[in-house]
């Protein structure tokens, strides 16, 4: 036992080593650190994307009650303070601006953003609202320092002037915080439940183990031990 | 009709087979870690069926609907979420499972006479279940699956004469599309699953005709007692089923952790390109397949185009699976266990497993020149270890096999 113990373990090791020698790289991203189970943070985050960004960017795969659900906002609330476009509360959350518009207006369509904190990261998305500087040779006047010639203007720039910079910073990392819970809904309830099935499991590995034990005695002392 | 039997053994041998495969089927007493993979690559199979029937419930095989309908499962579908990572941790875990329970052919030459065929049906199945995977990461149809499939399918255009005749065939389109995403769905459900079914009732079939090898490669049948039962064997059922039960929970308590903690397992179980829905008028940058088919694939990039034609490195990859079935007839070793052959092998194996690792991280990365200098160097090493077995087993000094399998 002692020995497979020993052997599962440098195989984990070795295997968790490869995989984080294999994951470093990339450019330099800021640590997002956000987290979502900070559900004031989401629920800033929700209200801040729906004020400023919902206008372009749609987030489909997501819908307004199960936000309301998820972040703890009443179906009432929702329709207040979340809701701009007279959608129905079990909608998706699509934008209202066409896709003609936007190309003519950006150059590009702004991209749904259900699944960006999955395809670009966390650190990517903070690292991106915090990135705007002055450009003018760009049509909005600002450039991107980790997407270069974004065609987004920089549209957090009135919080970004009234707020000292750590509000700032929490307001950019509320968003992103959102944008992850937009990512995986499920993430709210998957760790949590993750321990209640590790703890399950031990349990029933003491109990296998155990009985494991009990049944091989024959193989040791019993009817079936080595013969000759 | 024998009244001693019961109702049912009158009508159907469930007696006889349960005797015959588990409470009478006499397994070495000396199995160790490496001998829990077998079980836990049937578990498995198991799990990807039942988790696969209920994603089928839910899934779009359309070009149109694919992505977001996978997504739908993953947020409207109740417990959604967890049947899919089930099946997509599931596929990382099976080929995990089945790469250390390979290890452990090699390790104890399992392949060896008269377990032949048990390695070969076992290969087969392996090729089967390489395409059942590839297929499978087709369907979510993000840019990964797409492109994915696209570069892998258009290796079929580099066949001689044929190729784009062969391509369209395979694709029902000049490009991988909706035609193409339809027939890998009802292949990944129906077909291989099938195939794979089978082949593992006759890999088992095939190993309890001969019994198993175990960690000594000593042949438990050639030392019977008086009642004709082998001396160190044990019956499978209770002992070794009681054994892997703690194998299939230790197993369960890993395979959880990556479920419910880290899914995606930092992008590679499920790339991160892949959540962007698949887009044909966009190559991304860095185009990978997942983990488990890298070292193939760096196989396939390290031979280069000859006379304008990509054809000598899809023949280079597909004869890096074939080789190894090869392998029975390629050991010359008088022994099968790793504990007493001669110190080339041992030294050949190390460098196999190394040379196999780093063509899967090659097979990740970028092509820039020393990585395909590495590539062509790790495959040379790769085919020389099938290649040159006939001789580095049949030199050094292998240590003399005990009569019976020892015991810690």
């Amino acid at each position: 036992m002692k020995k497979l113990l020993k052997t599962t373990t440098s195989v984990l090791a070795g295997l968790t080593l490869s995989f984080s020698v294999m994951a470093a790289g990339g450019g330099a991203l800021d640590h997002a650190n956000t987290d979502i189970n900070d559900q004031k943070s989401l629920q800033n985050g929700a209200s801040l994307f729906m004020n400023y960004c919902s206008g372009c960017h749609s987030i489909e795969f997501m819908r307004y009650n199960r936000i309301g659900k998820d972040l703890n906002i009443s179906d009432a609330d929702v329709e207040k303070d979340l809701m701009f476009s007279g959608d129905k509360i079990g909608n998706p959350i699509t934008s209202s601006m066409s896709k003609e518009g936007a190309e003519k207006w950006f150059g590009t369509t702004p991209p749904d953003l259900s699944l960006v904190s999955r395809s670009k990261g966390v650190d990517w998305i903070y690292t991106y609202l915090r990135g705007f500087y002055k450009d003018d040779t760009r049509p909005f006047g600002v450039n991107n320092k980790i997407l270069i010639n974004a065609s987004m203007p920089d549209v957090l720039w009135e919080l970004k002037q009234n707020k000292s910079a750590e509000d700032f910073d929490q307001d950019v990392r509320d968003i992103t915080n959102f944008l992850d819970y937009v990512g995986e809904p499920a993430k709210l309830v998957r760790v949590d439940l993750g321990y209640k099935v590790l703890g399950f499991l031990f349990v029933l590995f003491i109990l296998s183990y155990l009985l494991k034990k009990e049944y091989w005695k024959d193989v040791k002392y019993g009817k079936w031990r080595a013969k000759d | 009709m024998d009244n001693n039997k019961s109702w049912i053994d009158q009508r159907f041998p469930l007696t006889k087979v349960w005797n015959e495969h588990l409470a009478e089927y006499y397994t070495p007493r000396n199995f160790n870690f490496w001998y829990f993979f077998g079980s836990l690559a049937m578990l498995v199979l198991v799990m990807q069926i039942v988790t696969g029937i209920f994603l089928t419930m839910h899934f779009k095989p359309d070009a149109a609907n694919a992505f977001a309908s996978v997504e739908y499962i993953m947020r409207d579908v109740d417990w959604g979420w967890l049947i899919r990572y089930l099946h997509s941790t599931g596929a990382s875990a099976f080929f995990i499972v089945i790469y250390l329970h390979m290890y452990r052919g090699l390790l104890y030459g399992s392949y060896k006479a008269p377990r032949e065929l048990i390695w070969i049906l076992g290969m087969v199945l392996y090729i089967a279940l390489m395409a059942e995977a590839f297929m499978g990461y087709v369907l979510p149809w993000g840019q990964m699956s797409y492109w994915g499939a696209q570069v892998i399918i258009s290796l079929f255009g580099s066949v001689p004469f044929i190729g784009p005749d062969l391509l369209v065939w395979i694709l029902g389109d000049y490009a991988v599309g909706d035609p193409a995403l339809n027939r890998f769905f009802s292949l990944h459900v129906i077909a291989l699953p099938l195939i794979l079914v089978v082949l593992v009732f006759l890999h088992i079939v095939a190993l309890h005709t001969v019994g198993s090898n175990n960690p000594d490669g000593v042949e438990i049948k050639k030392n019977k007692d008086k009642d004709g039962i082998p001396k160190d064997g044990i019956p499978f059922h209770p002992y070794y089923s009681v054994k892997d039960i703690v194998g299939v929970v230790v197993f369960l308590m890993i395979f959880s952790a990556v479920v419910f903690f880290a899914p995606a397992m930092n992008g590679y179980f499920l790339e991160h390109a892949n959540f962007v829905e698949a887009n044909p008028l966009k190559t991304p940058d860095h185009i990978a397949p997942l983990w488990y088919l890298t070292p193939f694939y760096s196989v396939l990039r390290a031979i280069p185009p000859m006379f304008g034609s990509q054809f000598p490195g899809v023949v280079g990859m597909f004869a890096a699976l074939l080789i190894l079935l090869a392998l029975p007839w390629l050991d010359r070793s008088k022994v099968k266990s790793i504990r007493y052959r001669s110190w080339p092998y041992k030294v050949a194996l190390g460098i196999f497993v190394v040379s196999f690792i780093i063509l899967g991280w090659l097979g990740m990365q970028p092509v820039t020149p020393v990585n395909a200098l590495l590539a062509r160097i790790f495959t040379a090493a790769y085919f020389g270890f099938f290649i040159l077995m006939p001789w580095f087993t049949s030199i050094g000094k292998t240590k003399e096999v005990p009569a019976r399998v020892t015991e810690k």
